[in-house]
């Protein structure tokens, strides 16, 4: 029944795609087409919510391949996703139905955004390769598609072919799993995957095609190179559905293939997939730190946190491996809640960078400033967005981050000695993460939202319209309420846990307090709800106290400064400047940076400068020798369009020759 | 429980009322080693009294977060210092935050800190919120890394439990808790912006961190920062000691004797920290800054280290 509620739900998004290719013309179209969004979306999130703890459900359409069919099945892995991807698409609606009114041309965004949350719906619902493939592709092009829609902006061209590109080699690797998956038999279906187990080797191929395939979706360094391109030249509201919702699904085929379709793991996989997580979670957050666009910043955000969510899967699976049931539901917990967590926050930093781009036009951070006094909500649901993703109790992104971490201090249970060493390196690594987080969104926020405005247009910035205020506050307040009652949500989760640990945490919600209480309460416990309450009450004790003991009145002056204030807003510290030290210390070898500095002579009025070249060693070593190879061998194959008859004939027949002599050897 | 109650009470008083005797103690040992007679060990309870009557001064494009950010601040880094075990173990709620969550917590108080000193677009409060962000960056590491030494030879991220296990003599001598000790030091120095990484009394040298932050702030604003500041500073000494000196302290369920004896150690332990770290930081040298993260380097790796040792065997 909720399987059917769920297609049918995907249905309604398809021909309401095809329905805006037809309103596309009427100015009210763009509201209609968001708010219908909303109502299914709303409607599968309900569906999905409830279906969680309900047995899996399974059925079989008679589309696709004719022997095959198409095959759904909804179970408690699928129900968790769905229920994350159709609250990332409500929230993205509700935010639309305000933010859409700014498209320039709406037909742009209007089909493809429906369709591309019904694509990630059939994603998840999927339950035999030719379906998973087959909605994978369309979710992959419809996001292109969206890419797209300001497609007269050259880098925006250049993003979507990267993007494209990308897209397309994910997708060969994931078919080629699949291939392997299913064997000689082609066996095509999930269930007959899981019943049959591959030999190790065989195994670990389709370990690593996976995580090529569905890694370079989700942004695995060094696949990530698309991610910050593509995400911010779609609208805010679909970068807020690519960064939020579509890594979430790349990461359920990754769940999907290696904790359901794959068999018992081996030990070193988790070795391989903690050590990319790791990088990818220290590497992203750096670059993020360097960048100045704002909605390439939080781009580069998601693949550190997407890296965190694979540090909590690699978690997972070495105690798996090692035979751990409890400590794997606990590594396992906390990657689904920092799927949830960052779907969330992600979503709603997204929306707030749309808000800012439409009230100063500006995405740069270096022209914005002062924000906090023209966009007061905006601004406030930024703040609580940015200290949820800086992992900052009493928000949700501590909650997920810190069980991460008990889960990691559960690993001396681990038997074999590359574990040993790098579970903990992986912890390090986690820890120095969060705190760049920190710093990275300290600047982001600092820089946009206050100080001087840097720009005229920020200075005559005004908040958004009410649609987009309520998505931001309905996230923000989600933020809180995730961070100080998490035990329901884990109890929630329980049934996804058993399903692929065969284990689950201890109930949450019957624990006093509602305290969160991983393994037993001697060894550790957070209770964000008392954290929260004992820091709002001393807070307001110590107003009280202060206001009717001591003074309350306010004098405003000029800033002091030092007593040497400078008027100009170019004057202060800038997001370059912001950056600089951490640069310094971890710029130069990561990203070779190099300063030079320019002085003018004596007496010359000219102004000094300083210089800064920063190196994405990725993209330079991996992918410009690639696409010069892919280049050069094309030119030299393209020889072979200017040829004589009499050298075509010579091919012909030495293909001939070689194809006899190859059957002659082969029997 | 009502023990346990009056236990929690007692402590969250107590943190707030000794903080600024413990920085003035600091501050009159270090006047008396430089030779200086030093202002009076209570002076600083009359410069909060003094703050506080007078009026906030706020800059003229000061927003909301400005105003409120002294008072989160001041909440935050309390209630971190209420759970950590001063005199006794057995806090009332001491399960409601390991030291994973009170560190978080003090990294709250200090992102909002951060944001604070950005807020008026000054560039003295630009260099100390982003020198002080990188120092977290490195600090917090290593400082997760110590929970980890810490709580692989407790088998707990509770401070309680950590404090009864080391208490009880569980552990003996370890090479693991000796790095982690040095480590926690390190760590402890920097965060508390004290000599090498930054000099707390001085406001006008390029090496500022934490002065160049709050240097907008004044009146009762300025007054909740010092407050916090000096709560920070209690926060680290009584965590040292709670882990790696907690003889004395009154265990669950003891009598009043106990409960006397623990607060009698808990002086003598802040005395001792007193002492050291004028001592120390009278005889060293304020650093450059792009030095600290070779200080902080080494307290990562120590912290480091002292996990490996633990995964490698669980008794060194």
């Amino acid at each position: 029944m909720a399987l059917v509620l769920e297609l049918l739900c995907a249905l309604a998004l398809l021909v309401l795609a095809v329905l805006a290719i037809a309103l596309g013309r009427f100015s009210s179209a763009s509201r209609i087409v968001y708010a219908v969004s909303l109502l299914v979306t709303a409607a599968g999130f309900a569906v999905a919510v409830v279906s969680l703890v309900a047995m899996p459900a399974s059925l079989t359409l008679p589309f696709g391949l004719p022997w095959l069919g198409a095959h759904f099945r909804l179970d408690a892995l699928a129900a968790f996703f769905l229920a994350v991807v159709n609250f990332g698409g409500a929230a993205a609606s509700l935010y639309a139905i305000g933010y859409g009114q700014h498209e320039a041309v709406p037909g742009r965004v209007l089909p493809f955004f429906p369709a591309f949350l019904a694509g990630m719906t059939l994603v998840v619902l999927a339950d035999d390769a030719f379906a998973f493939l087959l909605a994978w592709e369309f979710m992959s092009l419809m996001s292109w598609a969206l890419v797209m829609a300001h497609h007269r902006d050259s880098e925006n061209v250049r993003a979507g072919y990267i993007y494209l590109v990308m897209a397309g080699f994910g997708t060969l690797c994931l078919l080629l799993a699949f291939g392997l998956l299913a064997g000689p038999e082609g066996g095509y279906v999930f269930a007959a995957m899981r019943s049959h187990h591959l030999p190790s080797t065989l195994a670990a191929l389709v370990l690593i095609l996976t995580l090529l395939g569905a890694g370079s979706k989700a942004g695995l360094v060094p696949l990530h190179v698309w991610l910050p391109l593509a995400h911010p030249a779609a609208p805010s509201h679909v970068s807020a559905l690519m960064s939020g919702v579509m890594t979430k699904v790349a990461i359920y085929a990754f769940i999907r293939i290696t904790f359901d379709l794959l068999g018992p793991p081996d030990w070193w996989w988790s070795v391989v997939v903690l050590a990319l997580g790791s990088a990818t979670a220290v590497l992203g957050v750096l670059h993020a730190l360097m960048e100045r666009d704002l909605k390439r910043l939080l781009a580069y955000s998601t693949v550190e946190n997407v890296g965190i969510i694979f540090i909590g899967l690699g978690l997972a699976l070495a105690f798996r491996a090692n035979g751990l049931a409890a400590a794997a539901a606990l590594a396992l917990t906390a990657a689904l809640l920092h799927v949830l967590n960052h779907m969330v926050f992600k979503s709603l930093l997204f929306f707030g960078a749309g808000a800012v781009q439409v009230a100063t036009g500006a995405r740069n951070i270096e022209q914005l400033g002062g924000l906090i006094h023209r966009m007061k909500v905006t601004s406030a649901a930024f703040l609580v967005g940015a200290m949820a993703i800086a992992a900052l109790p009493p928000f949700n992104g501590f909650v997920s981050e810190w069980l991460t971490f008990q889960a990691v201090l559960l690993s001396p249970q681990v038997s074999e000695w590359g574990l040993k060493l790098m579970v903990p390196t992986a912890g390090t690594m986690l820890a120095l993460a969060a705190a760049l987080a920190g710093a990275c969104f300290v600047r982001a926020f600092g820089m946009s939202f206050l100080g001087r405005p840097r720009s005229p247009a920020a200075a005559e910035a005004s908040d958004v319209d009410r649609f987009s205020r309520a998505a931001m506050v309905a996230l923000a307040v989600l933020c809180l309420l995730l961070g100080i009652l998490p035990g329901f949500v884990i109890d929630w989760l329980a049934p996804v846990v058993r399903s692929l640990a065969h284990a689950q945490m201890p109930a949450q919600v019957s624990v006093p307090w509602w305290s969160i209480v991983p393994i037993a309460e001697s060894r550790s416990s957070f209770n964000g709800l008392l954290v929260f309450g004992f820091i709002a009450v001393s807070a307001s004790l110590a107003i009280l106290a202060i206001h009717t003991l001591a003074s309350r009145t306010i004098r405003r002056a000029p800033a002091w400064d030092c007593g040497t204030p400078v008027t100009s807003p170019l004057t202060q510290y800038s997001a370059g400047s912001f950056a600089q030290p951490i640069r310094r210390v971890f710029g130069t070898v990561l990203f070779r940076a190099r300063e030079t500095v320019s002085m003018p002579l004596p007496g010359d009025a000219s102004p000094a400068r300083l210089e800064v070249v920063l190196h994405d060693i990725p993209w330079e070593a991996i992918y410009v020798p690639l696409a010069a190879a892919v280049n050069g061998t094309a030119n030299w194959l393209n020889r072979l369009q200017f040829m004589t008859i009499r050298r075509y004939l010579m091919l012909v027949f030495l293909t001939l020759i070689s194809l006899l002599l190859v059957l002659a050897i082969w029997t | 429980m009502t023990v346990s109650y009056l236990v929690q009470g007692a402590q969250m008083v107590l943190v707030l009322s000794l903080a600024p005797l413990l920085t003035g103690v600091i501050r009159k040992i270090k006047a008396r080693l430089q030779r200086r007679r030093g202002a009076s060990v209570i002076q600083p309870y009359r410069d909060l009294a003094r703050l506080m009557r007078k009026d906030a001064v706020l800059a003229e494009n000061a927003s909301w977060l400005f105003r409120v950010a002294p008072y989160m601040i001041f909440a935050a880094t309390w209630v971190a210092a209420a759970l950590v075990p001063t005199f006794a173990t057995g806090l009332m709620f001491s399960w409601s935050a390991d030291l994973i969550a009170i560190i978080a917590l003090l990294g709250s108080a200090r992102f909002i800190q951060a944001l604070a000193a950005l807020d008026i677009g000054t560039s003295f409060g630009g260099i100390g919120a982003s020198r002080e962000m990188m120092i977290a960056t490195l600090a917090e590491p290593a400082m997760i890394m110590i929970v980890f030494t810490l709580a692989l030879v407790a088998g707990s991220t509770q401070l309680s439990t950590v404090a009864d296990f080391m208490l009880s003599g569980g552990p003996g001598l370890r090479v693991s808790l000796a790095l982690a000790a040095v480590a926690l030091i390190l760590v402890a120095i920097a965060e508390n912006g004290r000599v090498p990484v930054d000099n707390p009394a001085t406001h006008l040298e390029l090496t500022m961190v934490h002065e160049a932050m709050v240097l907008e702030y004044s009146g009762r604003h300025l007054a909740m920062i010092e407050i916090a500041a000096s709560l920070k500073l209690l926060l680290y000494v009584s965590l040292i000691a709670c882990v790696f000196i907690p003889w004395g302290m009154a265990p669950m369920g003891s009598d009043l004797s106990a409960y006397a004896v623990g607060a009698g150690t808990y002086a003598l332990k802040l005395l001792a920290g007193a002492v050291l770290l004028a001592f120390f930081e009278t005889a060293i040298a304020k650093m450059r800054v792009f030095r600290v993260p070779n200080f902080l380097g080494a307290a990562l790796m120590l912290g480091l280290l002292g996990t490996l040792l633990l995964f490698v065997s669980g008794t060194i």
